[in-house]
């Protein structure tokens, strides 16, 4: 072992904010399914806390003994909405008190999963959930929620769209003293994901083991630092360096989800390679844009060079690792990236740059406060339009916007911690109203019939 | 199970003794040693052996800090997985 490489390491972890994001165990809750409501919470929350039981101390042994970083410690479930299907509940909150309550008892700070598949149609009981949302994020701290309205294979369920705009604006209004906080813990998927560890849109897809580990690095700071060595140098070197750089970040992911899988006994299930940004000063997937060349994040050329990036962190992290899933790319959220957040403030970057940028990242219109005043059919287009390019494009797409009680464009939204703070950003004033009360599918495009 | 020790710092006497010592008294075996001055500090770094070692990790990691406090230099110990898996494949 070569000092340079030793002190490489050090530098990347100390200096670059080099961690591991989140570990995330996902526990299937298929075999906690009963008819009487109160019994199948209580089998959840006993499932949950004995296997998540020691999740939280065993991350803390990991960052303590090897040195690096080990930020969340997060638990996904089977999608609410098929375990509480079978009960005749008529409001899902309390399955949502239950999954609080474990993540309270586990310590771990998020649980996903209070979730719908609702992609083709509607069952009861994701019916049920789909309305039960907005008491349920505002009447818990940790619990995330996710509905996927859209999909490749099966197109985009309009009328889940236009019932999510709604569902979105309720649920800012019922966290309005939090300045819409609820919205920040419900995302809305199309091509969601069964193994993603990331919050808030993670659950435990029902194709899953009964549990497992799963893994999300990120280290936005120790890519732009590499970058900056080779300034003004040809895209093939930038591509080249990204490539590198990405595959020491998995290693570590890698590295870190074996042994938690193996103190835990628990099957290792896959690495996510994300470049996860937080507001923190050199922790920026935005400042990496503009290494790049770019004035401010947002100005033309921002699309291609987060395509390079979001490629190059991909190549170089598939062959760190045995198994790739999740999300996989790089995220976007404004609030939660110190440089986004800039270019938004300097007028640089706007909604419809970011839509654009989805097309080529993960995931989509992440964490973008929006006036309070937006009207629920255009919060429900914004939603038609990102599911569109994921369906079209065969990925990953996703809305998390917050319409802020009482704000408008040029207010700001203080959430905290990592959740940052969110500059209101301006929506298109015309309506979308009549295009979203059609309501029906749209049907999946025709390079979906591969058979 | 083995480890990095990496020793940063300004230069001072008594700095490698010091730190020798603690490790002695820890029960942990030194397997190699390098150690240079960098941008003008101090640095070494040890790949050590914990396997005859009493205490555990945390102690281990406890004790050596207090050490690095005492002799006005940073110190920190890692499995030394964190290093292997990043560089080789």
């Amino acid at each position: 072992m070569e000092t340079t490489q030793i002190l490489e390491t050090i530098r990347m972890i100390e200096e670059e904010k080099l961690d591991i994001r989140t570990i995330t165990m996902g526990i299937s809750l298929l075999d906690c399914i009963d008819s009487n409501g109160a019994v199948a919470r209580q089998k959840i929350y006993d499932k949950v806390t004995r296997l998540a039981e020691k999740l939280v101390e065993t991350g803390k042994q990991i960052e303590m003994e090897f040195g690096i970083p080990i930020i969340h410690k997060r638990i996904s479930v089977t999608p609410i909405a098929l375990v509480a299907g079978a009960s005749d509940d008529q409001n899902y909150t309390g399955y949502a008190r239950t999954l609080d309550e474990a993540a309270k008892a586990t310590g771990v700070n998020f649980i996903g999963g209070f979730s719908a598949l609702v992609q083709k149609g509607y069952t009861a009981g994701d019916h049920k959930l789909i309305q039960s949302i907005p008491e349920a994020l505002a009447e818990t701290e940790r619990v995330c929620s996710s509905v996927n309205v859209g999909s490749s294979r099966s197109g985009i369920n309009m009328d889940a769209v236009a019932e999510m705009g709604r569902i979105v604006r309720e649920t800012a209004e019922r966290t309005a003293e939090a300045q819409g906080l609820g919205c920040a813990k419900l995302v809305i998927f199309a091509n969601a994901v069964e193994d993603n560890p990331f919050m808030a849109g993670a659950f435990h897809g029902t194709g899953e083991a009964d549990c497992i580990l799963n893994v999300g690095v990120s280290g936005p700071g120790v890519v732009k630092r590499a970058l900056e060595k080779v300034k003004g140098r040809s895209f093939d070197v930038v591509s080249e360096t990204i490539k590198k750089i990405a595959f020491k970040i998995t290693r570590m992911g890698q590295l870190v989800g074996q042994e938690a899988s193996k103190r835990l006994n628990v099957p290792f299930g896959i690495v996510d390679l994300s470049l996860a940004p937080t507001p923190a000063v050199g922790d920026s997937v935005a400042r990496i844009l503009e290494e790049l060349g770019l004035e401010t994040a947002g100005t033309h050329g921002t699309t291609a060079a987060l395509a390079l990036l979001n490629d190059a962190v991909k190549k170089g992290g598939v062959m760190a690792c045995s198994h790739v899933g999740g999300l996989s790319g790089a995220f976007i959220p404004v609030s939660e990236d110190e440089g986004m957040i800039d270019a938004v403030e300097s007028g640089s970057l706007s909604l419809e740059k970011l839509e654009a940028m989805t097309a080529v990242c993960s995931v989509g219109l992440d964490m973008i406060a929006i006036p309070g005043d937006t009207p629920a059919e255009t919060i429900s287009a914004m939603i038609a339009d990102e599911a569109a390019i994921g369906v079209i494009n065969n990925k990953t797409t996703a809305v998390r916007v917050i319409p802020a009680p009482g704000k408008k464009v040029g207010d700001s939204v203080e959430f905290g911690g990592l959740l940052g703070h969110a500059p209101v950003m301006a929506v298109n004033t015309k309506s979308s109203a009549a295009f979203i009360s059609r309501g029906g599918r749209i049907p999946s495009p025709i390079h979906s019939f591969k058979n | 199970m083995k480890a990095i020790l990496t020793v940063i710092g300004k230069d001072n006497i008594g700095i490698i003794a010091g730190v020798s010592q603690q490790l002695a008294d820890l029960q942990v075996n030194i397997l190699d040693v390098t150690q240079t001055i960098m941008n003008g500090y101090f640095t070494m770094m040890m790949i050590l052996d914990l396997s005859k070692a009493e205490p555990n990790f945390e102690e281990i990691k406890k004790a050596l800090a207090e050490k690095g406090d005492e002799l006005h230099v940073q110190i920190k110990i890692q499995r030394e997985e964190i290093f292997t898996s990043m560089h080789s494949l």
